[in-house]
C-alpha cells in the first residue's frame, strides 16, 4: 500500500467518524490552545513588567546608603553605628566618572503645599535637572528645574497636583508654599500614571538644597546615576564603590543596584513562570493523548471484522498498522492546527482585552505546543494500532 | 496447482483438544471446482482458511503452484493472499463506511495500484456485475444480492487464479442465492479454480467435485464424470 493511498484511507476514516473524530480533535485542540494562550498570557506578564522597568531609565545604576549584605566585615554594625551617610559631595564626585553621563541626586519627604485657597500634604522631591532625562519623565508644559541655578526657587507639579490647584488657569508661573518657603512653578510634568508603584502624578519636585534645607538634612535617599553606554554599566559600579569607598574612608558601605540586574532578575523570573504554566497546560495535552488511545482501541475493537477482511483481501500487519497510525496522526494533527489557531485567537482576545498586555504566544511554546500534540498522539496510538496489526484473520472474521 | 498434506491443525477450547484437521491430504488441480460440505464442525471452514492463507496447520505441507507455502513469512504470505486468492464470505464483509466502488477497489489499493489504473479496473468490474447505478452507494443502501455481487467483484478484482467462497449463499433467499452460484460458477468457466464450503446439498451438488468431510477428515472424495 502507497502512503498516499494509506493517508488518503485513513483519512476518509476519520471523516467518517464525524462526531468522534471532531471530539478527539477539540479534546486535542484544547490542549495546544491552553498552550498557547498560557504561554502568551505569561510571556505577556513578562513583556509587561520589563517594559515598566526599562521605562524608568536607560543604563541606570542606583546608589543607596548602607550594604544590603547580611554577613561580612562592616565594622560599624559591631560597633552600633549607622552607615555613613551619601551626601551631596558624594554625588558630585559621582558625577565627574568617566563612565557617568549625568547624575541626579535624591531627597525624599513630605510637606504642606498651599495656593490658590487650597492646602494639601504632598509628596516632595529633591532632585536637579538631570532627574528628567535620567527617569524619561516628560513634562506637559513650562521647563524643569534650571541646569545650575538649583538655588531658585523653582517647583515642578505632578499633573494631578497641578490641576487639583490650577483647574482652570495656566499654572506655570504661579506662586505656591510649600511648608514654609515660597516658590514659583516652574513646569507641569506629563501624566503618567503609577509606574513601579510610584505615583509621579501626586509628587512635587524641587530644587535638591531646598528639599535638604527643608527636612534638615545633608544626606541623601539615593542617588541616580545614568552610565554612558550599556557597555560600561559593570564598569561605572566599580568605579562608583571604588571612588565612594575611598572617601568613605575605606569603607564599602554603599549598595549599587543596575537596573540591569534588576531587569535579568524579573526576566528569569518571569519566563521560568511561563514554562512552569505552559508545563501545566502540556498535562492537558497529555490526556488528550489518552484520549486519543482509548478512542483508537475501541476502534480497532469496533472494525476487528474489517481488519479480519483486510488481511483476507491481502493486507500486511504493517498496511494495517500504518492504516492506524495514520488515522492517528490526522487527528492530532487537525487538532494541533486547530488548537494552534485557537490559541492565537484567545492571544489576540487578551490583547484586545488589555491593551497594555503585549500577549503574544512565543515561537518556542506553539511550536512546543503542536509537536507534543502530535508526539503524544503518535505514541498513544503505537499500542492500539500493533493490537490491530497482531489481530488473528480467522477470529476477526468471524467476529459480526 | 494446491497440494496438502499430511495438514493437521488443532484448537484448544479451555482444557479441550479439538482436532479440527487431522491428516488431510488433498490434491486440486487448476481450474477445478470443488464443493467441501459436512456439518458444522467438521472442519471444512478450517481447510478452506488454510488454503486461503488464513491460518497456519500445525503440521503438514501446503503447496500452491508448486511452492512451498506453510513456512512463508507473514508479508509474503499476505502478498500471495493479494494475488492469487479471492475471498467470497456468507457475511459479504464489506467495509460499511465505503461505497461499492471503493469497495471493489481496496485490493487494488493494498496492492499500490496507481489510481488511473484502479479506476479502469473497477469500471469494467462495476460494468461486469452490473453495479454500474449501485456504484456511489454504501453497503447498506445494497441488497444482499448486490452485497454479494460486489463482494465476488471485489474477490476477482485481482484476477486471482483461486476463489475460496465459504457459504456464500448462506445470507441470500434461494433464486439470489441461484444468481449469485451462476456468477461464480461463470468464473470458473473462464478458468479460475471454484473452492465453495457450504453444508447444503443441493448446493454442494453443482460442483464437479465434491468432498464430504467429517470430524475433522474427509469422508469422500467424488468426482463427476459428467463434469
Amino acid at each position: 500500500m502507497t502512503l498516499v493511498d494509506t493517508l488518503q484511507t485513513s483519512f476518509k476514516t476519520v471523516v467518517s467518524y464525524r462526531v468522534r473524530s471532531l471530539l478527539i480533535i477539540l479534546a486535542m485542540a484544547l490542549g495546544v490552545a491552553a498552550v498557547v494562550v498560557l504561554t502568551a498570557l505569561g510571556d505577556g506578564a513578562r513583556q509587561y513588567v520589563i517594559n515598566q522597568f526599562s521605562s524608568i531609565g536607560t543604563n541606570l545604576l542606583v546608589v543607596l546608603p548602607g550594604r544590603a549584605e547580611t554577613s561580612g566585615s562592616f565594622l560599624g554594625a559591631v560597633l552600633g553605628q549607622t552607615p555613613r551617610d551619601l551626601t551631596l559631595k558624594d554625588a558630585q564626585l559621582l558625577g565627574r566618572l568617566p563612565q557617568v553621563r549625568r547624575y541626579a541626586p535624591l531627597n525624599v519627604g513630605a510637606a504642606e503645599l498651599s495656593g490658590a485657597n487650597r492646602l494639601r500634604e504632598v509628596t516632595v522631591l529633591g532632585s536637579n535637572a538631570d532627574l528628567i532625562p535620567i527617569r524619561h519623565m516628560k513634562l506637559a508644559q513650562g521647563g524643569f528645574l534650571a541646569h545650575g541655578t538649583e538655588r531658585n526657587a523653582q517647583i515642578v507639579l505632578g499633573a494631578k497636583i497641578a490641576n487639583e490647584f490650577f483647574p482652570r488657569s495656566q499654572a506655570i508661573g504661579q506662586r505656591v508654599r510649600l511648608g514654609d518657603s515660597r516658590f514659583i512653578v516652574s513646569g507641569v510634568l506629563a501624566a503618567q500614571g503609577e509606574s513601579m508603584g510610584f505615583n509621579t502624578d501626586e509628587i512635587v519636585i524641587i530644587p535638591i538644597d531646598y528639599a535638604q534645607a527643608m527636612f534638615n538634612t545633608t544626606s541623601l535617599f539615593r542617588i541616580l546615576i545614568e552610565a554612558k553606554s550599556h557597555n560600561v554599566i559593570e564598569p561605572a559600579k566599580q568605579a562608583i564603590l571604588a571612588a565612594l569607598k575611598q572617601s568613605h574612608d575605606g569603607e564599602e558601605d554603599i549598595t549599587v543596584i543596575t537596573q540591569d540586574a534588576i531587569l535579568a532578575t524579573f526576566d528569569r523570573i518571569l519566563h521560568t513562570m511561563t514554562l512552569a504554566v505552559a508545563g501545566i497546560a502540556a498535562i492537558s495535552l497529555i490526556v488528550a493523548g489518552i484520549l486519543v488511545m482509548n478512542v483508537m482501541l475501541v476502534a480497532v475493537n469496533q472494525r476487528t471484522a474489517e481488519i479480519g477482511l483486510l488481511k483476507a483481501i491481502g493486507a500486511t500487519s504493517r498496511d494495517i498498522r500504518r492504516l492506524f497510525f495514520a488515522e492517528a496522526v490526522w487527528l492530532s494533527f487537525a487538532g494541533a492546527i486547530l488548537g494552534f489557531l485557537l490559541g492565537q485567537s484567545g492571544s489576540l482576545m487578551l490583547r484586545l482585552a488589555y491593551p497594555q498586555l503585549p500577549a503574544w504566544a512565543p515561537a518556542w511554546a506553539s511550536i512546543a505546543g503542536i509537536l507534543v500534540a502530535l508526539i503524544t498522539g503518535v505514541l498513544a496510538c503505537l499500542w492500539p494500532a500493533s493490537q490491530a496489526a497482531r489481530l488473528d484473520a480467522v477470529k476477526a472474521l468471524s467476529k459480526r | 496447482m494446491i497440494h496438502l498434506s499430511a495438514i493437521t491443525r488443532t484448537f484448544h477450547m479451555g482444557d479441550q483438544v479439538v482436532n479440527a484437521l487431522s491428516d488431510i491430504n488433498l490434491h486440486i488441480a487448476s481450474g477445478e471446482y470443488v464443493s467441501i460440505m459436512g456439518p458444522s464442525g467438521s472442519g471444512k471452514s478450517t481447510l478452506l482458511n488454510i488454503i486461503g492463507l488464513l491460518d497456519r496447520p500445525d503440521s503438514g505441507r501446503y503447496e500452491l503452484d508448486d511452492r512451498l507455502i506453510t513456512d512463508l513469512p507473514e508479508t509474503e504470505q499476505a502478498q500471495i493472499r493479494r494475488e492469487k486468492i479471492g475471498f467470497v464470505f456468507q457475511s459479504f464483509h464489506l467495509i460499511p463506511r465505503l461505497t461499492a466502488a471503493e469497495n471493489i477497489e481496496l485490493p487494488l489499493v493494498l496492492s499500490g495500484i496507481p489510481p488511473e489504473q484502479r479506476q479502469i479496473r473497477v469500471n469494467d468490474a462495476l460494468q461486469a456485475f452490473e453495479l454500474k447505478q449501485r456504484a456511489s452507494h454504501r453497503p447498506a443502501e445494497l441488497s444482499g444480492g448486490q452485497r454479494q455481487r460486489v463482494a465476488i467483484a471485489r474477490a476477482t478484482i485481482m484476477r486471482p487464479s483461486v476463489i475460496l467462497a465459504d457459504e456464500p449463499t448462506g445470507n441470500l433467499d434461494h433464486q439470489i442465492g441461484a444468481e449469485v452460484m451462476a456468477l461464480l460458477e461463470n468464473l470458473h468457466h473462464g478458468g479460475t479454480t471454484l473452492i465453495v464450503v457450504t453444508h447444503d446439498r443441493e448446493l454442494g451438488a453443482r460442483a464437479h467435485r465434491q468432498i464430504a468431510m467429517r470430524d475433522g477428515k474427509i469422508l469422500t472424495d467424488q468426482t463427476d464424470d459428467a463434469g
